[in-house]
Formats: C-alpha cells, sequence, structure tokens
C-alpha cells in the first residue's frame, strides 16, 4: 500500500518538478527550435506513458495487494490486449521518431552559403581559423605543428598564406549568417558545444568534422569542451560571439594572416634597452624584481608571455579590476611602450638578460605541494619551465611572493576575470583547486626547489 | 537428447572432501556463485565509496583537498568500470547466473565444473590487478569508464603510465574469465537440462541469463582486441587509434591510426553490455514478481520473445553513443530508427509486468517491494532513453548530466533493484534463513527514494546545459547559482543512499548468523530450486534422482487446485492428491504487509 502511495507522489512529484523548474533548457540562440519541438514532443508522449503506466501500477497494487480477493487470476496470455499494446506503442515511438528523423536531415546538410570556420582544439585551449581573401582553407597537417605554426598549416600551400588565425579562446560570428564549423583536433578528442546553440560534435584527431547552424542573437556565449580531454577539461573554456554583420567585418579584419604571423620581425632589443629605463625603476637593472615595490623578476621570462602581459596591461585586460593595485601601478607604465613594436623590443631585452636566482621567503610542506603540483606540472612542466604550446608560462626562479599573490588574485578573480583574459578563466579553474592558503604556500615552496 | 541431464546418477567419488575443495578450489556452481557474488559486492562497495567522494567534489567544489582534478577522473574512471563490469556483470552472470541455472533447469552442476572453478579464479585475479592500479605511481587510469583514445594513453590523463596498462591488463582477463563461465552457462542450459524442461518451460531468469550470456560471448571479444590494440598502441607504438598528434605541445611520432574505430569496438561491446545487464535483471525480476503475485507471469511467450528481439537488436545500435562523435551522419538514420525499435518489445516486458501484478494476489514483501520499485526506476530510465535514443534530440543533451542520469537510472538503480529482490528472494535458498524483513524493508525505502532524489533533479542539470565530467563548473553563464546548491542536494541524497547500503550488508551478516530458519521453499514459489531436498543445496543438488518436469514455471493460482502453486516437478495426477496434504510441505511466511 505505502508503496503505492509512495509511485503515486512521486509521479505527481516528477511532473511538478519538470512544471517549476527553473533548470531548462537556456534560451536558444540559433535556428534549431526544431530540436526544442522535438524535445516538448518527446517529453509528451514519455510524460503521457510515464504517468499512465505509474499510475496503472499503483492502482494494480492497492486493487490487488494481498487479502483483497482470494486467490489471483489464471491469465497466461491475452493476445488481443498484447496486440494493442504493441500497436499504440508503435505508433507512439514512430511520432517521436519521425519528426526526429526529418530535422536530422536538415542538421547533416548545411546550406550552400553557409559560412565555413576552423574550430582547431588541443588540450585545453581553442583557436579557430578563417579561409582568407580566397575563400579557401591551407592544407594542415599536425606533423606541421611547431610554436612558430601552431595550426599546423602546411607552409607551401599558397591557399594557406591569407588564412586568418584566431589564436585566443574567442571567436566572433555574423548574426543571421549560416555557419558550418569544421572541427579539427591537434592531440586528443574534444567537443564544440555551445548550449545555447542546441548542437554539438567531436573534434577528432585525424580528421575534419562539422555541424552547422545559424546564430540568431547577438551576444556573447560560452564554448565547452564536452568530450573528456584530459585532466583540464573541465577548463577548456572558449567564446563566440556573435556580431553584426559590421560590428564581425571589423573584427575579422583585424586577425593576422598565416603569412603575417609567419613574417614575423623580432624585436629589436636595442631599441628595447631605452624603453626598459623605466621599467627598470621598479623590476630592477638586471630585472631581477622588487620585493618592496611589489615588482617581479622578469628576467628568465619568455618573450611571447610577457608580450602578451603587456598588451593585456594596455588593453585594460590585466590592471584593470579595482583590488589589483598592483596591477594598477603597472598598466599605465605599459602604456608608455606606444610605438608600433616598443612592445616585442622591450621583450626581446628582457630575453638579453641573464636570469638570476630568487630568494626564499616562503615556507611550506614540499612534499605536499610536490603532490598537490602534478596538477600543475601538466601544463608549466613538470620542472616549471613553462610550455609554450600550451601558453603556460614559466614558475622557475620566480619571486615566491609573486607566485603566491597570483595565485591569490586567480583565485579570487582579480586575475583573469576580464572576458577577453582567454587563458586567465583557465587559470581561474585551476587556482581553485588550492583549496586553501596553506596548499598555496605549500605549492610555492615546491616550485622555490625547482 | 538435449533434456537428459548429463551425470543424472549421483556419484560419491566427485563429492569434495577436504575444506578447500569445498570452499576455495571449489566446483560447485553454488560455492562459486557465493565466491563471485562476494567478491562483485566487495568491489562494488569500493565503486559506491568512489561515487561518494566524486559527489563531494561536485556537491561542494572548492572544499576538499585531497580531492584534485586527476583524482576526481580516477574516481569517476574506477567507479565506472567497476560497477559496469566488475560488479554487475560479475554479479548477474557469474553470481546469480551461476546459482541459478543448474539448480532452476534441474541440473546437478554446470557441464564444466573445473572450467567454472577457473572461471572464478580468473575473475578475482582481474580484479586484484584493476585494485593494484592504485598503489601503482600516477594511481589508476582517469581517462573516463570509455578509455576512449588517444588521450587514455597520453600525459595530460592521470594514469597515463601504470594505470591504463593494468586497466587494460585487467579487462583482457576479466573476458577471459567470462569466457569460460559464459560457454559453460550457454552449454549447461543447452545440454544439461532436466527431462521434461523444454526451453519453453523454462523460468525467465534462466532465459535472460543464457540471452545475455550469449550477448556477452559476441560481445566481449570487440572489448578485447581493442583493449590488446590500445595496448600495443601503448606499449610498442603502434598506430591503431592513433593519428598523427601533439602531445603537450610535442609531436608524438604516431600516424595513421582512427579514434573513432576504438568508439565503434568498445560500443559494439558497451551496448550489449547493456543488456548483458538488463536481460538477468528482467528474467529475475519476472520471477519474484510472478512468485510475489501468487500469478503466473503474463504473456510468457512474448516475454521470451521479447528477451530473444532485444538481445539480437542490441548488436545493432551501438553508434547511438556515437551521434556526436563524428562518425558519417547518415548512420544517425539507422541507429535512431533501430534504437527507437528496441523501445517496442522493452516496453511491452514493462506492460507484462504491470499485467501480472493485475488481479494478483500480491504480497508486499521486501523483494518484491524491490521488484515494484524496479518497474518505476526502470520505466523512469527507459523513458529518458527515447530522448537520448533519437538523434536530434541527443544533441543538446549528449554529454550532460542528462546523460549520466538516465543510464544510472536505467543501468545502475534498475538493475541493481533487481539485484537487491533476488538476493532478498534467493538469499533463503541460499543461506536457508530468512534476511530480517524490517532492516530490509528500511533499506528498500531509503534506497528508493533516495536514488530518486539523486537521479530526478539531475535530469534537469542535463537539460541546463551542465556538462558530465566536469570536475568543476566555475563560472559559466548560462548555469544559475541555484544549480550548484540542487548539485549539493543530490550530493547529500547520494551519500544517504550510500550510507544506506550498510543497512544491507549489516542485514546479511546478521541473518547469515542469527536470521530465522526459512525452509526450503518460504515464497511457495513453483521453480525447481525451491523443491531441493537439502536447503541449502548440496553438492549435486537433488539427492538420489534428478527432478523431472511437467510443467511451465508459473503454475500459481491454476483454478480448481487447493494450493495457490503448483511446483514444476509435480506431475498433473498429483496436483489433486497434493492438494489435500499440501499444508504440511508449505510454510507460510507471514507477510502481512
Amino acid at each position: 500500500m505505502k508503496i503505492a502511495i509512495a509511485i503515486i507522489l512521486l509521479v505527481v512529484f516528477s511532473v511538478a518538478f519538470h512544471l517549476v523548474s527553473p533548470w531548462y533548457l537556456p534560451p536558444i540562440a540559433s535556428n534549431w527550435q526544431a530540436i526544442d519541438d522535438t524535445i516538448s514532443l518527446t517529453f509528451w508522449v514519455t510524460g503521457i506513458v510515464f504517468i499512465l503506466v505509474n499510475f496503472f501500477l499503483a492502482y494494480v497494487v492497492i486493487k490487488y495487494r494481498k487479502g483483497k480477493q482470494e486467490r489471483a487470476d489464471y491469465e497466461p496470455e491475452n493476445k488481443r490486449l498484447e496486440i494493442i499494446l504493441t500497436t499504440i506503442t508503435t505508433i507512439g515511438v514512430a511520432a517521436m521518431l519521425a519528426p526526429g528523423l526529418l530535422v536530422w536531415d536538415q542538421i547533416i546538410a548545411a546550406p550552400e552559403d553557409s559560412k565555413e570556420i576552423e574550430v582547431v582544439g588541443q588540450q585545453w585551449q581553442w583557436s579557430f581559423r578563417f579561409p582568407g581573401d580566397d575563400n579557401k582553407f591551407g592544407k594542415v597537417n599536425n606533423q606541421f605543428i611547431t610554436v612558430a605554426n601552431p595550426f599546423g598549416i602546411n607552409p607551401s600551400d599558397p591557399a594557406g598564406q591569407d588564412d586568418l588565425l584566431v589564436s585566443g579562446n574567442e571567436v566572433h560570428m555574423p548574426l543571421e549568417q549560416p555557419i558550418k564549423v569544421l572541427l579539427r583536433s591537434k592531440d586528443v578528442l574534444h567537443n564544440f558545444t555551445v548550449t545555447q546553440f542546441r548542437v554539438k560534435m567531436d573534434l577528432v584527431p585525424g580528421t575534419v568534422t562539422s555541424i552547422w547552424f545559424k546564430p540568431t542573437r547577438l551576444g556573447s556565449f560560452e564554448i565547452l569542451c564536452e568530450e573528456l580531454c584530459g585532466i583540464g577539461h573541465f577548463a577548456m573554456r572558449g567564446r563566440v560571439v556573435v556580431d553584426t554583420p559590421e560590428d564581425y567585418q571589423t573584427w575579422l579584419n583585424q586577425q593576422p594572416t598565416f603569412a603575417q604571423t609567419q613574417d614575423f620581425t623580432a624585436g629589436d632589443p636595442l631599441k628595447g634597452q631605452s624603453a626598459y629605463m623605466i621599467c627598470a625603476t621598479c623590476h630592477g637593472q638586471k630585472g631581477e624584481g622588487n620585493a618592496a615595490m611589489n615588482a617581479p623578476k622578469i628576467a628568465g621570462m619568455a618573450p611571447w608571455y610577457v608580450e602578451r602581459q603587456l598588451r593585456y596591461y594596455q588593453q585594460g585586460i590585466r590592471g584593470k579590476h579595482k583590488d589589483d593595485m598592483f596591477g594598477q601601478q603597472m598598466a599605465p607604465m605599459a602604456l608608455t611602450l606606444s610605438g608600433a613594436t616598443s612592445v616585442d623590443d622591450v621583450a626581446a631585452y628582457i630575453k638579453t638578460l641573464q636570469d638570476i636566482p630568487v630568494v626564499e621567503t616562503i615556507q611550506g610542506d614540499t612534499k605536499r605541494g610536490m603532490s598537490l603540483y602534478r596538477t600543475c606540472g601538466t601544463c608549466h612542466g613538470a620542472t616549471g619551465l613553462g610550455n609554450q604550446g600550451l601558453n603556460a608560462p614559466r614558475l622557475a626562479n620566480q619571486h615566491d611572493w609573486y607566485l603566491k599573490r597570483q595565485l591569490e588574485n586567480f583565485k579570487q578573480g582579480i586575475r583573469g576575470k576580464h572576458p577577453h583574459d582567454v587563458y586567465g578563466v583557465q587559470m581561474r579553474l585551476m587556482s581553485r583547486t588550492l583549496r586553501d592558503e596553506q596548499s598555496i604556500m605549500d605549492i610555492i615552496s615546491y616550485i622555490n626547489t625547482l | 537428447m538435449s533434456n537428459v541431464a548429463i551425470a543424472d546418477q549421483p556419484d560419491d567419488s566427485h563429492h569434495p572432501k577436504t575444506f578447500i575443495t569445498k570452499y576455495v578450489w571449489s566446483q560447485d556452481h553454488k560455492v562459486i556463485a557465493i565466491q563471485y557474488g562476494t567478491v562483485a559486492i566487495f568491489v562494488g562497495l569500493i565503486a559506491l565509496v568512489l561515487s561518494g567522494l566524486m559527489r563531494l567534489q561536485l556537491g561542494f567544489p572548492d572544499s576538499f583537498s585531497f580531492i584534485d582534478p586527476s583524482a576526481y577522473y580516477q574516481f569517476i574512471t574506477m567507479h565506472g568500470i567497476i560497477m559496469v563490469i566488475y560488479l554487475l556483470t560479475a554479479l548477474f552472470l557469474g553470481g546469480f547466473g551461476n546459482y541459478l541455472i543448474p539448480l532452476m533447469i534441474g541440473a546437478r552442476d554446470m557441464v564444466f565444473p573445473y572450467l567454472n572453478m577457473l572461471s572464478f579464479w580468473f575473475y578475482l585475479l582481474s580484479v586484484l590487478v584493476l585494485l593494484a592500479s592504485f598503489f601503482v605511481p600516477g594511481g589508476p587510469s582517469g581517462a573516463g569508464w570509455t578509455l576512449y583514445p588517444p588521450q587514455a594513453i597520453l600525459p595530460g590523463t592521470p594514469g597515463a603510465d601504470w594505470g591504463i596498462l593494468l586497466m587494460l591488463i585487467s579487462l583482457a582477463i576479466f573476458i577471459i574469465a567470462f569466457t569460460m563461465g559464459g560457454l559453460n552457462y550457454v552449454t549447461t542450459v543447452l545440454q544439461a537440462r532436466a527431462k521434461g524442461m523444454t526451453l519453453m518451460r523454462m523460468p525467465l531468469s534462466v532465459w535472460g541469463i543464457f540471452v545475455a550470456t550469449i550477448l556477452g560471448l559476441f560481445a566481449f571479444p570487440a572489448l578485447l582486441v581493442s583493449a590488446i590494440m590500445m595496448l600495443l598502441d601503448k606499449t610498442i607504438g603502434t598506430s591503431f587509434f592513433m593519428p598523427a598528434i601533439i602531445s603537450l605541445g610535442e609531436q608524438t611520432g604516431y600516424t595513421g591510426g582512427s579514434p573513432i574505430l576504438f568508439q565503434h569496438l568498445f560500443w559494439f561491446f558497451g551496448h550489449p553490455e547493456v543488456y548483458i545487464v538488463a536481460l538477468p535483471a528482467f528474467g529475475m525480476v519476472s520471477d519474484v514478481l510472478a512468485t510475489h503475485a501468487r500469478k503466473n507471469i503474463f504473456g510468457y511467450r512474448q516475454m521470451v520473445w521479447a528477451i530473444v528481439a532485444i538481445g539480437g537488436l542490441s548488436f545493432v545500435v551501438w553508434a547511438h553513443h556515437m551521434y556526436v562523435s563524428g562518425m558519417n551522419p547518415y548512420f544517425g538514420f539507422f541507429f535512431a530508427t533501430t534504437t527507437l525499435i528496441i523501445a517496442i518489445p522493452t516496453a511491452i516486458k514493462v506492460y507484462n509486468w504491470v499485467l501480472t501484478l493485475w488481479k494478483g494476489n500480491i504480497h508486499l514483501t521486501t523483494p518484491m517491494l524491490f521488484a515494484i520499485g524496479f518497474i518505476f526506476t526502470f520505466t523512469h530510465g527507459g523513458l529518458t532513453g527515447l530522448f537520448l535514443g533519437n538523434v536530434v534530440v541527443d544533441l543538446p543533451l549528449s554529454d550532460t548530466y542528462f546523460v549520466v542520469a538516465h543510464f544510472h537510472m536505467v543501468m545502475g538503480v534498475s538493475p541493481i533493484m533487481v539485484l537487491f529482490a533476488a538476493i532478498y528472494h534467493w538469499f533463503p535458498k541460499i543461506t536457508g534463513k530468512m534476511l530480517h524483513k524490517g532492516l530490509g524493508k528500511a533499506h528498500f525505502w531509503i534506497t528508493f527514494l533516495g536514488t530518486f532524489a539523486v537521479y530526478l533533479p539531475m535530469h534537469y542539470l542535463g537539460f541546463l546545459g551542465v556538462p558530465r565530467r566536469y570536475y568543476a563548473m566555475g563560472d559559466t553563464d548560462f548555469v544559475p547559482a541555484s544549480a550548484q546548491d540542487l548539485n549539493a542536494s543530490i550530493t547529500v541524497a547520494a551519500l544517504i543512499v550510500g550510507v544506506a547500503q550498510l543497512i544491507f550488508i549489516y542485514n546479511l551478516i546478521l541473518s547469515l548468523r542469527k536470521g530465522e530458519k526459512s525452509g526450503p521453499n518460504p515464497w511457495n514459489a513453483t521453480t525447481l530450486e525451491w523443491q531441493t531436498e537439502n536447503t541449502p543445496p548440496t553438492h549435486g543438488n537433488w539427492g538420489e534422482h534428478s527432478p523431472v518436469v511437467y510443467r511451465w514455471a508459473y503454475d500459481y493460482s491454476v483454478p480448481n487446485t487447493l494450493e495457490d502453486f503448483i511446483p514444476q516437478n509435480i506431475p498433473d495426477e498429483a496436483v489433486a492428491k497434493e492438494s489435500t496434504t499440501s499444508k504440511s510441505r508449505s510454510q507460510e511466511n507471514g507477510d502481512k504487509s
């Protein structure tokens, strides 16, 4: 008896929960309303079956429980009833399947006028490629991938020269334009999901997959990786910004071509040296850093990282947060590097500085730190030397008080929260694996030993 | 003749004489079943603890410093693989298959007792190898239970050095164990049935286990070869599943392999695996329902053919796990169609269970509660399968919590409800003792309501778009803060359900030592296992004479008979006679609820 009542209550609760749940499909931002409609249809069909079967079950348990009748009926089979039930079920199933297959037919055939955008996945970042003026993608192969050619574009293919490359985790797409994303992976399986677009597809190394949709709403939407891709899986985030066609074009025009990225002229350390005079007031003549000025050591930092951080400061991506006191000091300093090449020049000069050992100020449980560091080491390297291919800077031989403050800043969202800090998002999620101050002390004391 | 038992007359010389041969190197299918069952429940408890740890992280992120991303991914991987293979497959087939097949078909043992013994020891070895991975450098694999390459064998995934090797070796050993057991079960069902036990008189439990075993024999080889191929990719650098890729910024030297090939092989095993677990559950729950409703199973022949049809169809639906894998999109039409077709025989089974109860005389015993609970959870989990099976509906839901909720409801909670029903139902035969009723009911209610509280809300997190296998959500625009509260409540419910299983373990131990004596047939059941001379049955099962079968397995409440059940080994002419003296033979179990 209790079980029958429980089943009735659970059914009522399920229906009520469905009706009031604030947790449901987020508002759609693509043309795939048909998917949502098929979901509604499926809810109706399955919901009715769920209610009928379970209410009947509860009724039967109440009506025929022990003591209600002398003995059970003896009815091994009932052909008619069996045929009726089979038929009704078949109709219900067909009613859900048929519209589903019709929608699928649309999903697998991208319209003629679709714009193709390549999405490239790697552990645990996104990048994007556009075909450029010739409207043709250059040939790619993972075996061409180097630090200088992260997309693995075949350098001898003329069609690849004008391909536009977007290395951050953020891509723009024009409103109301059918987009066919070509999906490619450099390492393991990933999955391109924008929840509001409803469709998703895996990125499979060794082949190119695709899916199409038409963005129908302006805004910025998160890209999530939804195929387990290693320990950073949950931190593999990106963004699709849906723009008006004009804004989209403006954005696209700012992206470098493959040829431009290859024709990269390294900064001039001599020019950089004079610009460095301002930096030296805080960071020191030898780039050794200065605890009293809260300035980190910059000698030994890789130019690509120095350049990125300087640009972040210039663009207000770093050093803008109201609680980032020292970052706020740095931001106007970065703006003094106003020439077209000054940032590169300074970075080139910093590269010439001799790396100097730092003094430890933080004590912690090195052994525990070592076990905590196994997550960090995946990107930053087992010896903390950094990995440009993963956009992970060097950690070894940096002032420990600076590392501690940066970890705390990431953890509290003082750093890495800006929507354009495309790699900061990842670091923010990772910093939260260090639950308390002691963990931070422990891990830094381990980094000190590297 | 297939229905002549191989050793009809007992031969004393084969009975084990020493403790070791009786209980350790035993060739008795009942002892082997208990060995299988004990090990399976033991690893199942480990997997349960792992799920608790994983839920702690999901419910309360940023709280437990010992759960870093590596540990989390290792927990989910080991939880999944243990539950699916080392608990469910082993307990249904190695445990209940072993125990029930010979007893239910009237055989004295499996036809290859020595092979049966080896099967268990290989299984134990596979469990030990798997558990050893907790103690190797780098820990167990964290690749997810699906072990998708390339990531499963590359750095960046926890346990990519030792853990994955031990995992693959353990799987290979398990499959060897299963093959030895499986060939045995199939041969025994085909060759060792008692006189009169035609195939269409077999209890549905045997049908379920029989068909599931055949599925296993076809499906597991696909997993075996993919495990071996991945081992070669990992150890000697072949490229079966490995295309030209970089790993953490470095070129790898692999070239030309296909990660999707692995997925096809894995799911060619993986989907039948669902039914390897589900079909025995379907069969066993049918017997529990009929016995405790005192009514014949409704539509027996339809039930048998549904089991066979589901078994056959289960080999042509595998790629519904791969709608978004990047396989040829035209496959979507085929696999969505086959997948939704399989819903029809499955729905028929549900109808027939409910119609079995209809006009029955329902005794709400503990096994019956679990069986009715199963109908509810299986209906729930089956219906959500219609969302995921329909390729377009799968697109937004794939890889979200909806999938997790669906498969836990349909192949976690539901089969486990049946396992509990089966344990409460057959424990008296296995041990001669009844399980404690009050503890059993408490265990049922917490488990039934608790799992609902865990999985119902989880579906809605899936609709919202919360991805599965995320160590932490962090800040995501479309996920409101309330979703985290919901996740926390799921964790609380999950922990309660987890702890409540201690009631069950306590009940097992308590009842084994001090339980009420059950007698040979406490539920007044018709099937042969309840008609043995001794309870628990001794080696050889049947004493002097093997049983002879005169009727199907479901003669409950036959009109114009005194008693409401006629055991399968009672001839028609004995029924009337039996009916006058039957009171002394059967024991009322006196269940009032």
